[in-house]
C-alpha cells in the first residue's frame, strides 16, 4: 500500500515543472507622431550613406515602432512617394500601390507604381539594420523579446552592439533577462578591441554561466596567445566537467524514457505469461493495432472535427484497449485455448498469428509508415539545467506509471485480479477452488493485450507506425520479462528500467549497437544464475 | 562400439532415404548436364540450384529436429549456426577473388579496400586455405553452441525460457555482423564469389557438384542421426525430452546428453549453412534474423518432428510452397506461412510423416499389443 502512495506522490512531483511563472512587464517608449514622420521620411533622401545615417538616428530614438520600420527597411517593402518624399509601407494592389503610414498604421490611398520609388538597400545596410534592430529589440516592452535579442547578439558576437547593451542592462528590471543581457555582453567584449581587463572579467562572466553555449563561445578563444587565452581554457575545463556530470543526468533522462516505453510494451506479456505460461508471440502486433487505432482515429478527427485533434489521444485510448483486447480474446479463444498445457506449440502458433496480422495490415494500411501527430501538449520541450526534456517522453513516463498503478490495483484490488494471482500461483488448485480457469485464461490474454494496444497509443507518437512496430518491440519485451520475472509486477517495472537505464548509460562507451548486445549477452549470463529472472515465484507448482 | 553404431543406424528406413538421395546426387546433375534441353526430364541449372538450396535447408531442419524432437530444446536461433557456417564458407571465397574484384586488391577484399582498411584482421588469416576454411565450418558453430549450451544446460534452463534466449544469441549475432566495422561485410555481406576449390562458382559443372554435395552430405547426416538416435544414447535423449527431471534422478548426466546433441545440431547446421552460400552466391547479416530459425522451426513441426525424414519433407515442402507463392501471390504468402504454423500445431501436431506413420500403424490389426509411444512433448 505504501509503494502505491510513494508512487502516486512522485507522479505529482513529476508534473510540477511543468507549471511556469510569469516574469514582469516593462513600459513602452514612444517619441511624438510628427518627429517620427520626420525621422523616417529621412530614410527615403539621398543615397545609401544618408539611408545609414537616418537608420542611426531612428534607432537612437528608441521607439517601439522603429524596429518594425527597420525590418520591413531591410525586406525591401518601404518606398518614397515622388510628390512629397513620404516614405511608406508599399503593397501590390493588381497594377497600383497601396501605401500604408509608418506611424500610425493608416491607410495612405493608392497610387500608380511610376509615383513611387523604393528604397533600396544593400549588404552594408542590412547589417546596420539588422544591428540596429538588435539593439533596438533590447529595450523592447516585452521580456521575451528582450531576451531573444540579448541572445541573438550572444551568439552573433557583435562587438559594436556593447554599447546598447550597457544602456539596456542599466535599465533592465527582470533579473532573467538581466542575467542573460550580462552575458552578451561579455560576448560582445570579448570580440572587441576593449583593454585586456576587460576582456579577462568577459571569460569569468562566461565562464560562470556553465552552458554548453557558453563552451562554444569560449572555444572560439582557447587557441588565443597570452592570458585572455589562459583564462579561456581554465574556463573551457571548468565548464567541461559540469557538464559531464549534467550528460550523466540526461543519460539517466534517457534510460528513464526507454525503461519507460519497455515497461508498457512488457508489462501486458509478463501478465499473460505469469498466468498462462504462454509466450505470445504477436505481442508485438497488439501494439501495433493500438498504433493504428490511433493512427484511424486521427485521420477521422481530421476529416470531420479538426479541432478535436488535441484529444484524440484521450480518445484513441480506450478504443485501442478494446481493439487490441478483443483481438487477443478472438485469439485466446480460438487458437490458444486448443493449446493448453503445451507453450512451446503456443509459441509457434502466437508466431502464425504475428504473421497473419502484419500481413492484414499491410494489405488494408499500405506497407509504407502512417502519419500519426503529436497534439499540442506533447510537442516541445523544456530544460532543467542543461538537461533537455521533451514533453512528449515526459508524458510518456507519467502515462507509464498510470498504466502501471492501474494494472496494480487491478491485481490487488479487484476480484478479477486475485483469480489472476491464484491461477499464477497454483492453476489446479486454484480450479479446484471453483475458479473458473478458461475465462481467467481468455480475459488475462485480452488484459494483456489491451495494455498493449494502450501501450502502441503512447509508442505512436515518439516511433514510425508501420506494420512492423511490433517487430521492433517484441525482443526487448522478452529480455524484460525473463530479466525481470513473472512472479511480480514489481520485476517487470525494475526489469525494464534497469534495462532502459543500462543501455543508455552503455551507449556513450560503446555506440548504441554495442550496448544492445552487451546487454543481450548479460542477459544471457545472467539467466544462469537466476533462470526464473529477478522476482521469482517459488514452490513447486511453479517448477513444473 | 562406434561401427556398430553405424551399422544399427543404417536400418530399413535410412538405407531408403541414403539410397534415395545418392541416387539423386548422381540422376539429377546427370539430367541437367548431359541432357540436351528439349529433352522433357532436362533439369534446368536454375531448378538445380534451387533444389540444391533446399537440400541444405533440409539438412538445417534436420539439425533442428534433432534436437527438438528427440532432445525437446526448442531451439530459436538455430539459424545462427546455420549463418555462422555460411560465412565461414564466404570467408573462403572471398579470399578466392583475389585480384578480381571490384579494386583489385589481391589480397583485401573489395569491402575493406572501401572502408580503407589497410590489412587483413587476424580473423581473416588462414581462410585462403580450404581445409581451414572447412574445419572453421564445423568448428565455429560448434563452438558457439558448445559455450552457450553449457553455460545454458547447466544452469537447466529450460522451456520457454531457453527458446528465448537462443532467439537473442541470434538478434545479438545479427545486430554485431551488420555493423560495418566488425570486418565481415556489413550489412552487405559477403558476395560477389568467383572461385571454389579452383572451380567457377556460377558454371555449371561446379553447380551440379555443389547440388550433389548437397544431398550426399544431407544423406551422410542422415545416417549419423538415425545411428544416434537408435542408439542407447538416443533412448536417453528420448527420455530427456519426456521427462527430464526423472531421468536425471535416474542417475543420467542429463546435461552432457544435451550439450553433445546440442554441438553435434549446430555442426550440422553449419555445414549446411557453408553448402548453402556458393549456391546462393551470397551471405548477409539477415540470415541470422530470428524470423529464420522460427521458419526452420515449421519446416520441422510441418514434416514431422521426432522423425527423421520429416524434416525433409517438411523443408522442401514448405520451401516449395514459399517458390511458388511469392512468384504467384506474393501478398498471400505471409497468410499462408501464417495460417500454416496455427494449423499445423493445431492440428498436425505429429506433422506430415507423423500423421501417416500413425495411420499406416493404426491401420493394421490389434492382435499384439502395440508398443507405447512417447507423445513428443514439448
Amino acid at each position: 500500500m505504501t509503494k502505491l502512495r510513494l508512487l502516486l506522490a512522485l507522479i505529482a512531483l513529476a508534473i510540477l515543472p511543468v507549471l511556469v511563472a510569469p516574469s514582469p512587464s516593462r513600459a513602452a517608449t514612444a517619441i511624438a507622431d510628427e518627429d517620427l514622420t520626420r525621422l523616417v521620411n529621412a530614410l527615403g533622401s539621398g543615397g545609401f550613406s544618408e539611408t545609414e545615417a537616418a537608420i542611426t538616428v531612428l534607432a537612437a530614438s528608441g521607439d517601439d515602432r522603429v524596429a518594425g520600420i527597420l525590418e520591413k527597411l531591410g525586406s525591401g517593402d518601404l518606398v518614397v512617394r515622388k510628390e512629397d518624399k513620404g516614405v511608406f509601407l508599399a503593397e501590390k494592389a493588381g497594377a497600383d500601390v497601396k501605401l500604408t503610414s509608418l506611424v500610425d498604421g493608416k491607410d495612405a490611398g493608392v497610387v500608380a507604381k511610376g509615383a513611387v520609388e523604393k528604397i533600396k538597400v544593400n549588404n552594408k545596410l542590412r547589417r546596420t539594420i539588422a544591428s540596429a534592430v538588435g539593439s533596438l529589440t533590447l529595450r523592447s516592452a516585452d521580456p521575451a523579446v528582450r531576451r531573444a535579442a540579448a541572445e541573438a547578439v550572444m551568439k552573433s558576437k557583435d562587438a559594436a552592439a556593447v554599447p546598447a547593451l550597457d544602456a539596456a542592462i542599466a535599465a533592465e528590471q527582470d533579473p532573467g533577462v538581466k542575467a542573460v543581457m550580462v552575458s552578451a555582453r561579455a560576448s560582445a567584449v570579448l570580440a572587441s578591441d576593449m583593454p585586456e581587463a576587460d576582456k579577462l572579467a568577459a571569460v569569468d562572466t562566461i565562464g560562470a554561466l556553465g552552458t554548453r553555449d557558453a563552451l562554444g563561445l569560449l572555444s572560439g578563444y582557447t587557441g588565443v596567445e597570452g592570458p585572455v587565452g589562459e583564462a579561456a581554457r581554465l574556463a573551457a575545463a571548468g565548464i567541461e566537467n559540469k557538464l559531464a556530470l549534467w550528460d550523466a543526468g540526461q543519460n539517466v533522462w534517457y534510460g528513464l524514457s526507454l525503461g519507460s516505453v519497455l515497461l508498457l510494451a512488457a508489462i501486458g506479456l509478463a501478465v499473460t505469461f505469469g498466468v498462462m505460461g504462454v509466450i505470445n508471440m504477436a505481442h508485438g502486433e497488439m501494439v501495433m493495432l493500438g498504433a493504428y487505432t490511433t493512427f484511424v482515429v486521427q485521420e477521422a478527427i481530421r476529416t470531420y472535427a479538426p479541432g478535436l485533434f488535441d484529444v484524440s489521444l484521450f480518445i484513441a485510448l480506450p478504443l485501442a484497449f478494446l481493439v487490441a483486447g478483443g483481438v487477443g480474446i478472438l485469439i485466446e479463444r480460438t487458437v490458444i485455448r486448443w493449446l493448453y498445457g503445451r507453450p512451446l506449440e503456443t509459441l509457434l502458433a502466437t508466431w502464425g498469428v504475428s504473421l497473419i496480422l502484419q500481413q492484414a495490415v499491410r494489405s488494408l494500411f499500405g506497407a509504407n509508415n502512417r502519419e500519426v501527430g503529436n497534439p499540442s501538449w506533447m510537442s516541445g520541450s523544456f530544460m532543467i539545467g542543461e538537461i533537455q526534456i521533451t514533453y512528449a517522453r515526459l508524458w510518456i513516463i507519467v502515462f507509464a506509471a498510470l498504466v502501471f498503478v492501474a494494472l496494480l490495483a487491478v491485481l490487488k484490488r479487484t476480484a478479477f485480479g486475485l483469480e489472476m494471482r491464484a491461477v499464477t500461483q497454483n492453476r489446479p488448485m486454484a480450479s479446484a477452488m471453483g475458479i473458473r480457469t478458461p475465462a481467467v485464461d481468455a480475459l488475462t490474454f485480452g488484459l494483456g493485450s489491451g495494455i498493449a494496444g494502450i501501450a502502441g497509443v503512447a509508442l505512436s507518437q515518439i516511433d514510425n507506425v508501420s506494420p512492423n512496430l511490433g517487430q521492433g518491440y517484441i525482443i526487448d519485451s522478452f529480455m524484460v520479462v525473463v530479466f525481470g520475472g513473472v512472479g511480480n509486477l514489481w520485476g517487470t517495472l525494475v526489469g525494464a528500467l534497469t534495462l532502459g537505464v543500462a543501455n543508455k548509460f552503455l551507449e556513450p562507451y560503446a555506440g548504441a549497437v554495442l550496448g544492445k548486445i552487451l546487454l543481450l549477452v548479460f542477459i544471457i549470463l545472467f539467466i544462469q544464475k537466476r533462470p526464473r529472472g529477478l522476482f521469482a515465484l517459488k514452490g513447486r507448482a511453479i517448477e513444473a | 562400439m562406434i561401427t556398430h553404431v553405424l551399422l544399427n543406424g543404417f536400418d530399413a528406413r535410412a538405407r531408403w532415404v541414403v539410397a534415395l538421395l545418392v541416387l539423386i546426387a548422381i540422376a539429377v546433375p546427370a539430367a541437367n548436364l548431359y541432357l540436351p534441353p528439349e529433352s522433357p526430364f532436362h533439369v534446368p541449372t536454375y531448378a538445380l540450384t534451387l533444389f540444391g538450396k533446399y537440400l541444405t535447408y533440409a539438412l538445417l531442419a534436420l539439425s533442428v529436429d534433432l534436437v527438438w524432437g528427440y532432445c525437446g530444446i526448442l531451439s530459436l536461433g538455430h539459424g545462427a549456426f546455420f549463418a555462422l557456417g555460411g560465412y565461414a564458407m564466404g570467408m573462403y571465397l572471398m579470399r578466392q577473388i583475389g585480384t578480381r574484384g571490384v579494386y583489385a586488391d589481391p589480397i583485401l577484399p573489395d569491402f575493406m579496400v572501401f572502408l580503407n582498411w589497410k590489412e587483413l584482421p587476424w580473423f581473416w588469416y588462414g581462410f585462403d586455405m580450404a581445409w581451414f576454411a572447412f574445419l572453421m565450418v564445423l568448428l565455429v558453430p560448434g563452438l558457439l553452441a558448445f559455450v552457450f549450451g553449457w553455460f545454458a544446460f547447466r544452469s537447466r534452463v529450460t522451456g520457454v525460457y531457453l527458446s528465448i534466449i537462443t532467439q537473442a544469441m541470434t538478434y545479438a549475432l545479427l545486430l554485431a555482423f551488420f555493423r560495418n566495422d566488425m570486418g565481415f561485410g556489413g550489412n552487405n555481406g559477403l558476395t560477389d564469389f568467383k572461385d571454389i576449390l579452383g572451380y567457377n562458382v556460377q558454371a555449371d559443372g561446379t553447380r551440379a557438384a555443389l547440388f550433389a554435395a548437397s544431398a550426399l552430405f544431407l544423406a551422410l547426416f542422415f545416417w549419423l542421426a538415425s545411428a544416434i538416435t537408435r542408439s542407447k544414447l538416443g533412448k536417453v535423449l528420448v527420455a530427456v525430452r519426456d521427462a527430464e527431471s526423472r531421468t536425471r534422478f535416474i542417475g543420467y548426466r542429463v546435461e552432457h546428453y544435451k550439450l553433445f546433441v546440442w554441438t553435434l545440431s549446430a555442426m550440422m547446421a553449419g555445414v549446411a549453412g557453408a553448402l548453402y552460400v556458393p549456391q546462393v552466391g551470397i551471405i548477409n547479416p539477415s540470415e541470422f534474423q530470428p524470423a529464420n530459425s522460427i521458419e526452420a522451426v515449421i519446416w520441422v513441426a510441418v514434416g514431422g518432428r521426432g522423425t527423421l525424414v520429416g524434416p525433409i519433407v517438411g523443408a522442401t515442402a514448405v520451401n516449395f510452397g514459399k517458390t511458388w507463392f511469392t512468384g504467384v501471390l506474393p501478398e498471400v504468402w505471409l497468410f499462408a506461412l501464417g495460417a500454416l504454423f496455427i494449423v499445423v500445431t493445431l492440428f498436425l501436431p505429429k506433422g506430415i510423416v507423423g500423421t501417416v506413420q500413425a495411420w499406416w500403424t493404426g491401420r493394421k490389426p490389434a492382435a499384439a499389443p502395440t508398443a507405447l509411444k512417447p507423445e513428443p512433448a514439448e
